[in-house]
């Protein structure tokens, strides 16, 4: 069943398209990752799905409700992390998990027994009693992704999730989305411009400029790439030699030689049996997502992000708003 | 559907109570400010100032109860802006998105700023016998009603004009083109009967009006005058006959009544129809 159902899609803020015309399910149950670059849709998309906004034109339904035609429902379905901070920092951690279980129905009994769980998950059961106030911006993060849990929704929205995260934390928040997919079947639709992130995806959509390029499985969209990378050091005669035993494009970097082979791994063996004595070391380079967005796009997707210079000057936009 | 509404209303007010009692400032700042206004504005003025003839009453007792008012006024406005603060630093998305009304969330925070009102009115109250005011337990009981109403309706206008802004610069055009002449135009500092005649049009048109004149008829009806021609009598009675008060106790609290109803109305269905 698809939990999420989404038909020529178009958000548009004045002049600008955010969203272009964007289609595609997610089955109940998967991991769906939007992985693109800041600014090229994702969060809108998000909004959208969760009634925050509505779309300019198109058709949206998360968990079999129109998500015009029937907000409500469709809220009391979902959890949702949003990307920028959404916890009241005059509460205590615990306080904000409150506030969260009893807008989302979850009866006094339960909430004892699940406060404790997704403040040890995220590792904030020591802070519980203090103020949001004094905690620092990773911890409110965890903080946020604890409060998306609490209620196990149908559908969990997770908008850039892990952002400024250490890697034991992003490790343990995994592991506990993997864990709560099995028991729950809760379907997960993140965004993500991390790479390595988007490989816990069983299915990835990828979006450039409001329009999804390509939609599959990490491995699929890794195989259009064609064939993992062969990197090969020898004698100088190798280059020459490789070409025409096997038939392939060679490419000489240095005094290494690359060359495209599919399943690289069990090409080794002949590689081996044919150039005996010849050859000093194999490389296998398998695809990665990076190659994929590259060919997809024209352009990597780290080229796009705010250099730290704009993350300082937007804090100080905000400082001074204050 | 109702039960759902209830626990927002409930829960909304609840927090709003909470971060109240931790901002140690506002709380500071709500007490000291219209004691400043009483001990420094009422006082300087009432020594230069005669009111509607001599009915014996001075401008510091005059302006009590106006004082009491604009306490009201500033911290229900203040509440209800908040929600702009919300929005600034995130919060009022995690609301938006919750399969709750949107309609109770107004609500709560509605009551949630009627309850720092009537907080507000009773520590000013109790200043009372200082300036020669007779309190009884009716005139408390009554000023909550009064602060309870006032409170609601000042704070569902604020939740009404907070629902479609964004920014805090728009905050500031609040406060100076709508919180302050609210609070000039409504006989808190003078009498509406001697005013000029565009004047009194406009402070008629103010609910703060009748709030102001509500509060005159519940504080000074259990003092008696101890000068001018009215002495012994009610203070209530001199003021009525000077003009110092207007409207009787019962049409003030329907005025009231009727615009804290369709204020709340207003309130709840623009905060309900907003988008993000």
């Amino acid at each position: 069943m698809d939990v999420i159902h989404v038909e020529n899609l178009v958000k548009k803020f004045g002049t600008i398209t955010a969203v272009d015309d964007i289609q595609l399910d997610v089955q109940s149950g998967q991991i769906f990752g939007f992985l693109g670059p800041n600014g090229a849709g994702k969060s809108t998309t998000i909004k959208i799905l969760a009634t925050l906004l509505k779309p300019t034109s198109g058709k949206a339904a998360v968990a079999g409700f129109d998500v015009v035609a029937k907000p409500n429902e469709v809220r009391q379905s979902i959890g949702l992390v949003f990307q920028d901070q959404s916890l009241d920092d005059r509460l205590t951690a615990q306080e904000n998990l409150w506030f969260h279980a009893m807008l989302y129905d979850l009866p006094s009994s339960l909430f004892a027994e699940r406060v404790e769980d997704v403040l040890r998950l995220v590792d904030l059961i020591e802070r519980r009693h203090s103020l949001v106030r004094t905690f620092s911006g990773g911890m409110k993060r965890r903080l946020e992704i604890a409060r998306g849990l609490l209620h196990h929704p149908k559908v969990l929205f997770l908008d850039e999730p892990t952002l400024g995260l250490d890697p034991q934390t992003r490790n343990a928040i995994w592991k506990h989305v993997k864990a709560l997919r099995e028991e729950k079947g809760t379907t997960v639709f993140m965004t993500t411009h991390y790479m390595e992130e988007a490989e816990h995806c069983d299915k990835i959509a990828v979006i450039d400029h409001g329009k999804i390029q390509a939609i599959d499985s990490p491995a699929m969209l890794k195989r259009m790439i064609g064939g993992d990378t062969i990197i090969v050091s020898g004698d100088d005669a190798l280059a020459g030699d490789l070409k025409r035993a096997y038939n392939v494009d060679v490419q000489k970097v240095g005094n290494e030689v690359h060359f495209q082979m599919d399943s690289g791994a069990e090409f080794v063996p002949k590689l081996i049996a044919g150039f005996a004595g010849r050859v000093k070391s194999i490389q296998v380079k398998q695809p990665s997502l990076e190659d994929v967005f590259l060919k997809l796009t024209g352009h990597s997707i780290r080229a796009q992000e705010g250099t730290s210079q704009d993350q300082m000057r937007q804090m100080a936009q905000l400082w001074r708003r204050r | 559907m109702m039960r759902i509404a209830a626990r927002t209303i409930y829960t909304i007010w609840f927090r709003e109570a909470k971060t109240f009692s931790r901002e140690k400032f506002r709380v500071v700042s709500m007490i000291a400010q219209p004691l400043l206004y009483l001990a420094v504005v009422a006082k300087g003025i009432s020594s230069a100032v005669t009111l509607n003839g001599d009915a014996g009453i001075n401008y510091l007792t005059f302006m009590y109860p106006g004082i009491i008012g604009m306490s009201i006024l500033f911290t229900s406005i203040f509440s209800a802006v908040s929600i702009i603060w919300d929005r600034e630093f995130g919060f009022l998305k995690e609301v938006l998105v919750a399969p709750v009304p949107r309609w109770a969330v107004a609500l709560g925070k509605t009551f949630g700023g009627a309850t720092i009102s009537i907080i507000q009115a009773t520590i000013l109250i109790l200043i009372a016998p200082i300036i020669g005011i007779q309190l009884s337990l009716a005139i408390v009981v009554e000023m909550w009603i009064m602060a309870l109403l006032i409170g609601v309706a000042l704070t569902a206008l604020g939740i009404a004009i907070a629902a479609r802004m964004s920014s805090m610069q728009a905050f500031q055009m609040v406060m100076n083109f709508l919180v302050m002449p609210l609070y000039f135009l409504s006989g808190a500092m003078f009498p509406i009967t001697s005013a000029p005649p565009v004047l009194k049009a406009l402070m008629t048109l103010n609910p703060l009006t009748y709030c102001v004149d509500g509060l005159r008829n519940i504080i000074f009806s259990n003092t008696l005058m101890t000068a001018g021609p009215f002495v012994g009598r009610s203070v209530v009675e001199a003021a009525m006959s000077f003009g110092l008060i207007r409207w009787s106790l019962v049409f003030d609290m329907t005025v009231v009544t009727f615009v804290a109803v369709v204020l709340t109305a207003a309130g709840a269905y623009r905060f309900n129809n907003q988008q993000e």
